[in-house]
């Protein structure tokens, strides 16, 4: 299974957002990849039109399979959106989420619950599976989300920011469980990030975004360099080995404005 | 043998042991509520000033012939469709303020935040102040005609402007109180050309009162609600998904803006054809869900029901109250939802920070 993303573009009240993005290679199956980049690179905008859920131009292939061309509900069964968070007051509980949207995507009554119990008992949720989703803190609304999208066993997992509203511990809960169910199942996983030492943990590849164009696309510890980031967030940083062996993110200071590229707009 | 029974007994629920057993509640609450209109409907045949006795009148529910002919016709001609049209119109609003609430994802959304009373109120006065102009129909019939159609209209409008610019809930929202304010603005108009006499209709009209009721028009808000009921219980998954958003519903495999305009289109059509028989009947709508939410939760296949029930209960309370505050008198039952309503709904908003 791959994902293929050709001159994909995106336009919003007549703005370009993401603009002519193409990968050399797909996204391979059993891969988790990070979409980093800063405020307003177009991160969201990408992720939401890889979704379906924006009008786009250029051609995104999912096993060799044109995206656009499948019919809402059959896309749906394939690819799961994460969003950055749910609706606050929401009198609904967990488990009735979850159920609702198996039951939309054709999943069975019997093998619904039998996977939401499964899926509750791994992010930790168990108790929280009957409480309205109106109690829940941030956090907790977000690990609910996360639990639907896993529950869904989508080819294609989609996840934007999922980590944003959650501690250190749940950061790494998180793409644990996001990394270890994309490789279990050989789908493939694209993660908004904000945190580069997430992605350098967690991810197989890493895109970094700027300005809606693509400005680097590998393997995490090979794409992000200093030069990269001073040139796209403005940043005295270096990538060192921690005491692990694992690559890390130093940031050494903020530069001025003037170092940063002028990117398209 | 008792071991394992008493093992099986202190077992820990499943998650899907422990939901069955959360829908029982809520269907116990779904009886209770019928229970309780049933009651509150028998309590509003009996009020009236006539003063049948309610033995009498069980009595003559079940054997009709048993009363005197005066009392069977104040039963069955003036006090059942009395009562009926309090519990579908009721109902009906109910209904529709559930679903407005969930496709336009605002709590304060009622039947009417599109200007679907303002349009209703405009077409009736168009029909009372114009009358002259069309002598060959009745007014009885002209006037619900003409605020049946101007609804239904200004549904159209807004569907149409929602098509032309795009956009989601909140556009919806900004349209139709921009269409509110300007439908409200031609009623004023129609206030300003009406003679005295037509005045004083358009202003009764518009106070909401159930004494136009009668059994056509019983029967026809009767089976606009059941088949609207039936259609948004079709919906019922497809809406509780789109309360975890819209974008999150989308990626579901739920067409939101399909489901949208058919509820649009299926709200008008219950609040036109409720409003157009009994006038502009507020805070039902929009009350009615919210004590539903409470009650049941936002589980669709169980808030529609209750919010249906809880209109048709609180439009059959307020039937009663309209027959008893002033003995001899039928205040408007617009006057009285709106008198009961406004403290009504600032006690639910209070308990809710109460309890936040």
């Amino acid at each position: 299974m791959s994902l293929q993303i050709t001159a994909l573009s995106v336009q919003r009240q007549r703005r370009c957002i993401v603009e002519d993005v193409s990968l050399a290679t797909p996204l391979a199956a059993g891969s988790l990849t990070a979409l980093v980049g800063p405020n307003g690179a177009g991160k969201s905008t990408l992720i939401h039109a890889l979704a379906g859920l924006l009008p786009s131009s250029g051609q995104l292939l999912l096993d060799e399979v044109p995206l656009s061309a499948l019919p809402l509900r059959q896309r749906s069964r394939q690819v799961a959106l994460l969003p950055q968070s749910l609706p606050q007051s929401v009198g609904l509980s967990p488990y009735e989420l979850l159920l609702g949207g198996l039951l939309a995507n054709g999943v069975g009554r019997r093998e619904a619950e039998t996977r939401i119990d499964a899926v509750l008992r791994r992010l930790g949720l168990l108790t929280l599976a009957m409480q309205r989703l109106d109690t829940l803190s941030g956090g907790q609304r977000q690990m609910v989300a996360l639990a639907q999208v896993l529950a869904r066993q989508p080819r294609l997992l989609l996840l934007d920011e999922p980590t944003s509203a959650l501690d250190l511990r749940w950061q790494l809960a998180v793409l644990g469980a996001v990394g270890e169910d994309v490789r279990q199942r050989s789908a493939i996983g694209v993660i908004a990030l904000h945190d580069l030492n997430l992605a350098l943990r967690a991810c197989d590849r890493v895109l970094v975004l700027a300005g809606g164009r693509l400005q680097a696309d590998g393997a995490p510890d090979a794409v992000l360099d200093a030069a990269l980031l001073r040139r796209v967030y403005g940043i005295s940083a270096r990538i060192e080995p921690c005491s692990q062996g694992r690559a890390q993110l130093i940031v050494d200071q903020l530069l001025p404005e003037t170092h940063l590229e002028a990117l398209p707009s | 043998m008792s071991t394992t029974l008493a093992l099986a007994l202190d077992a820990p629920l499943s998650l899907a042991q422990r939901y069955h057993r959360a829908n029982l509640r809520r269907a116990a609450v779904l009886l209770l509520l019928g229970a309780a209109l049933c009651l509150s409907l028998l309590w509003d045949i009996g009020t009236g000033p006539s003063g049948l006795p309610l033995r009498d009148i069980v009595q003559g529910l079940l054997a009709p012939e048993s009363l005197e002919i005066a009392d069977r016709v104040i039963l069955f001609d003036v006090r059942l469709p009395y009562t009926c049209m309090a519990l579908v119109v009721g109902a009906a609003l109910g209904l529709a303020g559930a679903q407005m609430q969930t496709v336009l994802n605002n709590p304060l959304a009622s039947p009417f935040t599109l200007g679907l009373a303002a349009a209703a109120t405009l077409g009736a006065a168009m029909a009372i102040v114009f009358v002259p102009v069309l002598p060959w129909l009745p007014v009885e019939l002209l006037t619900p005609l003409c605020a049946f159609l101007m609804a239904l209209l200004s549904t159209g409008l807004i569907l149409l402007l929602l098509r032309w610019h795009g956009g989601g809930s909140h556009s919806l929202v900004l349209f139709g109180i921009a269409l509110m304010f300007a439908l409200e603005a031609l009623v004023s108009l129609m206030h300003f050309l009406a003679d005295s006499n037509a005045l004083e209709q358009i202003v009764f009209w518009s106070m909401g009162s159930l004494g136009r009721a009668s059994w056509p028009n019983v029967l026809l808000v009767a089976v606009t609600l059941l088949l609207c009921f039936g259609l948004a219980m079709r919906r019922a998954w497809a809406l509780t998904l789109l309360r975890s958003g819209e974008a999150q519903a989308e990626s579901l495999g739920v067409d939101v803006a399909r489901v949208r305009r058919a509820c649009l289109v299926e709200v008008s059509l219950l609040t036109a054809v409720a409003l157009c028989f009994v006038g502009t009947i507020g805070f039902v709508g929009l009350v009615g869900p919210h004590i539903a939410r409470l009650l049941v939760g936002e589980q669709h296949r169980y808030f529609l029901p209750a919010s249906t029930l809880c209109g048709a209960l609180m439009l059959s309370l307020a039937s009663i109250a309209s027959k008893s505050l002033i003995p001899g008198l039928i205040v408007p039952i617009g006057i009285v939802t709106a008198l009961v309503g406004v403290p009504a709904f600032m006690l639910l908003i209070l308990g809710r920070r109460a309890a936040a």
